[in-house]
């Protein structure tokens, strides 16, 4: 158990968390605690229960109640505090990361859904000291002010180019929509991700 | 949001025995919804059944139906050739929703089940009879700006928030359950005096699929939504059509409306008004004035029923051939 469990666990949840952890290590990554075939499924919680999360290619194991979403796992259980909690309601985008390659919200899924999911954040996007191409562009476009928005803002472009080339500023502009800056700064961003996408202005 | 006992399923059938164990059950899958709706104070489920690893996903396109399984993902069903091919208005209202990192996540039976977006709903300081049937409506007397036009009560005025519902609508939809299908047409309930009462499904009752008649890909169709932003916002009104044409003329025509009532809006009176005939000026305005047939707009949305004419106008002409 980690330290910050000590002396705040019954001894049904240490058992519901044991449980879950040896389940764990009988089905493939992937599926978090599906039961095996013809058994009901295990009910875990509502006490921590041990998840395993891959981030930015490690596996870092953590204690949590099954309601932590996955933005409050990244940022109170395993310090990765790049990704910001905005309207925390799935609104501003602030809280964006890859999941198996796809952008969605961190504060709209559980931590505990995400169990064998490979989890990028703004922590995991650079190649060592190299930059990603993304990250570039924002700095040569001066694309952020204050900077609270921008890791979700460089996530969501990410995926967004994953999901195929925008071949429009206003393509750029629909398919960002879900990330918003309070600071304006939204002509900049749009400069930036057509940089990367070879949008022409 | 209140803590809450989790269990992941890797079948329907197990999904619906282990949340039969707790009547305050909710099933989970997107996510999208039911976690604002707890953080909110607006659902308190003891147990949450993840039904992700349910074998319901995918798209099969049948010869009598389209299956999509409830676990699509909205941006998945709307990125498929085929969709977008043969059932533009199912791609063209799954675009219309949420932003992309909601679509990426959210699946179409969830989207089914969303609540409205009524402010008074939203907020579980305020009176709802939705809420907490018998606490009054505040909407009726107050800020009604989003609110119905039609199909609503001195109960409630809520309306539905998905743009998937009135596409399915106008494409005669089915709902599947794990052990039933009901048209989508029956799937969701006016509120009368139960507005608490939102749809057809029973506890612990949960969505597998929705099948579309494939006859319909071959029929022209089309979706425009109306909103205060051009994107990432809830419907003003929006308006789905399904056409079988024969040559001009409208053999065959469904038409709903969202944005404007409690659930997505069957506009039979318009169908009925452009069915037999060229969508001619004339035959596309009696349609418009049809829609809004029996309309009672609220002190701040009396602009709804002018939208929802030109609106069912535009998109009728759009889709007939018309530009």
């Amino acid at each position: 158990m980690e330290e910050d469990a000590k002396g705040r666990f019954s001894r049904r949840q240490v058992l519901a968390a044991s449980t879950a952890l040896a389940a764990a290590t009988t089905v493939a990554p992937g599926g978090a605690r599906p039961a095996a075939a013809g058994a009901a499924p295990e009910i875990v919680g509502p006490g921590e229960v041990r998840v395993a999360l891959r981030v930015n290619g490690q596996v870092r194991e953590t204690l949590v109640e099954p309601r932590v979403t996955l933005l409050d796992a990244l940022r109170e259980k395993l310090d990765l505090t790049g990704t910001k909690k905005g309207c925390d309601h799935g609104e501003c985008g602030a809280c964006t990361v890859l999941v198996d390659g796809v952008r969605v919200k961190s504060c709209l899924t559980l931590a505990i859904m995400r169990e064998g999911a490979e989890i990028t954040t703004i922590e995991g996007l650079a190649d060592g000291s190299r930059l990603h191409p993304m990250q570039v562009a924002f700095l040569e476009r001066d694309a952020f002010q204050c900077g609270f928005c921008t890791p979700g803002q460089i996530l969501s472009a990410v995926g967004l180019l994953k999901e195929g080339r925008p071949r429009s500023r206003d393509e750029i502009r629909e398919g960002m929509s879900g990330n918003l800056c309070r600071c304006s700064a939204y002509p900049n961003i749009v400069d930036a991700v057509a940089d990367v996408a070879e949008v022409p202005r | 949001m209140r803590p809450f006992a989790y269990a992941q399923a890797t079948s329907a059938a197990d999904a619906v025995a282990v949340a039969g164990r707790d009547p305050s059950a909710a099933f989970l899958a997107g996510g999208t919804e039911l976690l604002n709706l707890m953080r909110d104070g607006l659902a308190a489920p003891g147990l949450v059944v993840d039904v992700n690893a349910v074998p319901a996903k995918g798209i099969s396109f049948g010869e009598e139906v389209i299956r999509i399984g409830a676990l699509a993902r909205m941006a998945e069903v709307a990125r498929e050739p085929r969709v977008r091919d043969r059932l533009p208005v199912l791609s063209q209202a799954l675009l219309a929703g949420a932003s992309a990192q909601v679509r990426n996540a959210a699946s179409v039976g969830g989207n089914l089940m969303q609540r409205t977006r009524c402010w008074y709903f939203r907020d579980a300081a305020m009176p709802c009879n939705t809420r907490v049937p018998g606490s009054g409506c505040p909407a009726i007397g107050g800020e009604n700006r989003w609110h119905a036009i039609l199909g609503g009560s001195d109960a409630c005025i809520k309306v539905h928030p998905s743009d998937l519902a009135v596409a399915l609508t106008a494409l005669d939809a089915t709902v599947v359950t794990h052990d039933r299908r009901i048209p989508i047409t029956e799937f969701y309930r006016l509120p009368g005096s139960t507005p608490h009462v939102e749809t057809a499904l029973r506890p612990g009752e949960l969505i597998v699929a929705v099948e579309i008649p494939a006859a319909g890909a071959g029929f022209r169709s089309g979706y425009r939504k109306v909103r205060d932003r051009a994107s990432f916002e809830f419907a003003l009104v929006s308006v789905a059509v399904s056409l079988d044409l024969d040559g001009g003329t409208v053999r065959q025509a469904r038409i709903a409306l969202g944005g404007v009532a409690p659930r997505p809006w069957r506009a039979l009176a318009a169908e009925n008004a452009v069915r037999g005939r060229r969508l001619t000026p004339d035959v596309l305005r009696a349609a418009g004035e049809a829609a809004v047939e029996g309309a009672a707009p609220r002190e701040h949305n009396a602009f709804k029923v002018e939208l929802v004419r030109r609106t069912v106008a535009d998109v009728l002409e759009r889709v007939g051939g018309g530009r």
